[in-house]
């Protein structure tokens, strides 16, 4: 298969859930079953198409991209700039086949778990629609080759994000979340624009390949080491937001207001790994500091959020803060330049985090089933602590789940196991290399936390004993539309699917396919290059291995201590740690702390606006009222008295005028014979004189 | 040869001379004129009417042997009677209308063209 013809087929993936999106918007509603089977078979057959895309590329063309472009704005010769052509194009590389697939994937499973879970909603179609759109939007990001493009499937996705968190727009706290999270992200963006635009005005243009190519040349943007940091620290910005990076991480907790599966799909294994992805795709123009400041900033995120995950309730909170845990953690692995184990872990957290997910769906879903026959409308279908014991009740559900948990843990056999060790090595490599051993420190620990509250999840959930006896008879199973997606997942969680060597995936053909590129930036600016940083990585990786089994193991017992054999009891230590407790209930104060600076800050500034429209700009408006108002009555007056008059005293002498010849038109022919037998006589003694 | 009073008219006959005719005309002019103003009959109007026109047919004779134009004057002369004979008929059949819808022929009466 030639690269035109791969090209091609991806942009078949690409265009057909937008053809998806348009179909269900217009004749959704009119289709049978409105038209669900139309957009599940329109991503699973995308799906198809992008498996033999994906094929396709590495066996045949495994070191090329594919390209398409197209100039879209041609704006020739700017006087003092140059000629300026913005081009747009798609680009095929291992990275974004690799994407595509991944995101083909949860998307095809998420339409088809919908089915089921999103049975008899009011919108049903048009969440189908949303979703085509979604995946659409995500696509955009991962096949566009400039920044240009990126950046539009970039805001696409927001508000994809945004349209789905608020689907259910009649409860308040949805339709706030969905605010909320498109705000939040707008700061980051605006961040990302600006690092595209510092590159855009130093280059010309928004080519990926271009700018890297302007840089290993050795122009730097305004030609300063600091602006190039910079830049590169502003794109970053659009991953904080998008990946829910500390400081911004706050919007995606709420985001669990829209529906499980679109959680699934965008909150945890697509849309919030953009971030992660977009750092992958400008990782050679970042600069060591510039990755520095990622490697902390995920360090940071991963860790709050870790241990905010162990003391919420919430089913879908606690795998919301250990989706932002995950992030933090590829986050990191990029920064500490494992470039590699950064994205091979976003591609299995992909797979076990939509099964988490959509395991968790399952449950809410049961229960909701379960509450609704007892006609119970105010126990919370998504508390941990009204579950327990759905293992008998629910099995599909719970061996899947208990294959993801024990992926997203780190415990062999599983892929978590292979990507997460890949990242201790990294850290454990830059540690070594920097000096900076709070990385890997943090890095284990929050392994550790990560075993801990997932297990703590498990057990609260799936094991001991039900809340109610009377509700637990009318937990069901869910249907197989909701179940198989689970076991799918399941299975791809496991080390197979990823590399032969179920300890090392080094050798897995992921690893093979994405390699880490070379820094384009100078020398002096860049991180340590590849062959060193693998040489330390190989070192470490024993190492590694065995403290992350280490860790985890400790996590999971401590989790069986302290929820299933009841040998520490968890609100003993709740008590005696009680401020701690509570600040990890407050999510750290985040939220409180944003309420009271940024809106408070923003009522506050909006007041001082207020007193100003008030005074001076409505005193403005007011005092030009007057004035108009004055110069209106002067200009009235003269109108009525000059003007008017005027064009009275016209019509006056007209009228008089009228009134005195009227008095020759007799109507008597002997009269106009008279006047002009004496007219005729008149002039002939003028001319006669004259 | 006697001057009779025939023969003395024939005899200063050679001194007519343009001017007389001309004048003659005028007259014949100035009463059709007299005529149209101060009759109230609508015929008498149309007679002063024929008097203009003959007095106009004067002055085309007198032009034309004293110009020395051969028959062009005759022949317009002899245009306007015909026209002449025209119009005296439309115009008793105009009166004779007015009448039939006036009941009179008293032009000061029939001054509807005001309207």
């Amino acid at each position: 298969m030639s690269s035109e013809t791969l090209i091609h087929l991806s942009l078949a993936v690409l265009l057909l859930p937008l053809a998806g999106f348009v179909l269900m918007m217009f004749f959704g509603r009119k289709l049978p079953r409105q038209g669900d089977w139309l957009a599940t078979g329109i991503s699973t057959v995308a799906l198809l198409i992008s498996l033999v895309v994906l094929y396709q590329k590495l066996t045949v063309m495994p070191g090329q991209e594919a390209v398409l472009n197209f100039p879209w704005i041609n704006m020739h010769n700017l006087p003092g700039i140059g000629p300026i052509t913005i081009v747009l194009g798609v680009g095929l590389d291992n990275l974004a086949a690799i994407m595509m697939v991944v995101v083909m994937i949860i998307s095809a499973l998420v339409h088809w778990f919908s089915i089921g879970y999103m049975e008899g909603d009011v919108r049903y179609s048009r969440y189908f629609g949303y979703l085509g759109l979604f995946t659409f939007s995500m696509l955009t990001i991962v096949l566009s080759n400039n920044l240009f493009l990126l950046y539009a499937g970039w805001e696409l996705v927001g508000i994809c994000s945004y349209l789905l968190i608020g689907h259910w727009y009649e409860k308040k706290s949805a339709s706030n979340a969905g605010i909320k999270a498109f705000i939040t992200n707008r700061i980051g963006d605006f961040g990302f624009l600006l690092g595209m635009l510092i590159f855009f005005t130093t280059f010309h243009t928004f080519g990926l390949k271009e700018i890297f190519a302007g840089l290993q040349s050795g122009t730097l943007p305004y030609g300063s080491e600091g602006w190039m940091t910079a830049a590169g620290v502003l794109i970053f910005c659009g991953a904080v937001g998008k990946s829910a990076q500390f400081p911004l991480h706050v919007w995606l907790p709420d985001a669990m207001e829209g529906p499980t599966p679109v959680s699934a799909l965008i909150h945890a294994a697509t849309m919030v790994a953009a971030g992660v992805y977009l750092i992958a795709r400008t990782f050679p123009l970042m600069t060591a500091e510039a990755l520095l400041v990622i490697a902390y900033i995920g360090v940071i995120t991963a860790f709050i959020s870790a241990t905010i995950a162990i003391a919420q309730n919430d089913i879908k909170k606690v795998l919301a803060y250990s989706t932002i845990s995950q992030l933090g953690y590829m986050v990191m692995g990029l920064g500490v330049g494992a470039y590699t184990a950064g994205f091979f872990h976003l591609v299995t957290h992909a797979m076990f985090k939509a099964g988490l997910f959509l395991g968790s769906g399952s449950v809410i879903h049961a229960m909701h089933h379960a509450l609704h026959e007892q006609h119970d409308h105010h126990t919370d279908a998504q508390d941990i602590r009204n579950m327990g014991g759905l293992r008998e009740r629910m099995p599909v559900t719970f061996w899947t789940f208990l294959m993801f948990t024990l992926a997203i843990s780190g415990v062999p056999l599983t892929s978590g196991f292979l990507s997460k060790d890949e990242i201790l090595a990294g850290t454990l490599a830059f540690g070594g290399m920097t000096g900076h051993v709070v990385v890997p420190i943090v890095a284990f620990l929050v392994a550790g936390l990560t075993a801990f509250y997932m297990f703590r999840l498990v057990i609260l959930t799936f094991l001991g004993k039900h809340q109610d006896a009377a509700r637990f008879p009318m937990v069901h199973e869910t249907r197989w539309v909701m179940t198989v997606p689970l076991i799918i997942l399941a299975v791809l969680s496991f080390f197979a699917f990823y590399s032969v060597n179920p300890f090392n995936a080094s050798s897995g053909w992921i690893a093979q396919a994405v390699q880490r590129p070379e820094s384009v930036v100078p020398a002096s600016l860049a991180a340590a290059d590849r062959e060193t940083f693998g040489e330390a990585l190989h070192h470490e990786h024993g190492l590694a291995m065995m403290l992350s089994l280490l860790v985890a193991g400790i996590g999971i017992l401590v989790a069986f201590a302290t929820y299933y054999w009841k040998r520490i009891s968890a609100e003993d230590i709740a008590h005696r740690f009680a401020p701690v407790h509570r600040l990890l209930l407050n999510k750290w104060g985040f939220d409180d702390l944003y309420n009271a600076a940024v809106i408070g800050g923003t009522i506050a500034f909006s007041r001082v606006l207020r007193w100003f429209d008030n005074m001076i700009i409505d005193g403005a408006v007011n005092g030009t009222g007057w004035l108009t108002r004055g110069t209106s009555f002067v200009s009235g007056k003269f109108d009525t008295i000059v003007v008017d008059g005027l064009v009275n005293l016209i019509a006056y002498l007209s009228g008089f005028a009228g009134l005195v010849f009227r008095k020759f038109q007799t109507g008597k022919v002997q009269t106009y014979i008279f006047f002009a037998v004496g007219s005729m006589l008149v002039l002939y003694f003028v001319f006669r004189m004259v | 040869m006697d001057a009779s009073p025939i023969s003395e008219v024939l005899a200063w006959l050679p001194n007519v001379q343009l001017a007389h005719f001309l004048a003659i005309s005028a007259i014949l002019f100035a009463l059709g004129i007299f005529a149209i103003i101060t009759r109230r009959n609508a015929i008498l109007v149309l007679m002063g009417i024929e008097l203009i026109l003959n007095a106009a047919n004067l002055n085309f004779i007198a032009f034309s042997h004293y110009g020395g134009l051969n028959l062009d004057g005759q022949v317009a002369a002899v245009f306007v009677i015909v026209l002449a004979a025209g119009e005296a008929a439309i115009a008793l059949a105009i009166v004779l209308n007015i009448y039939h819808r006036f009941q009179t022929v008293n032009v000061d009466e029939v001054s509807s063209l005001k309207e």
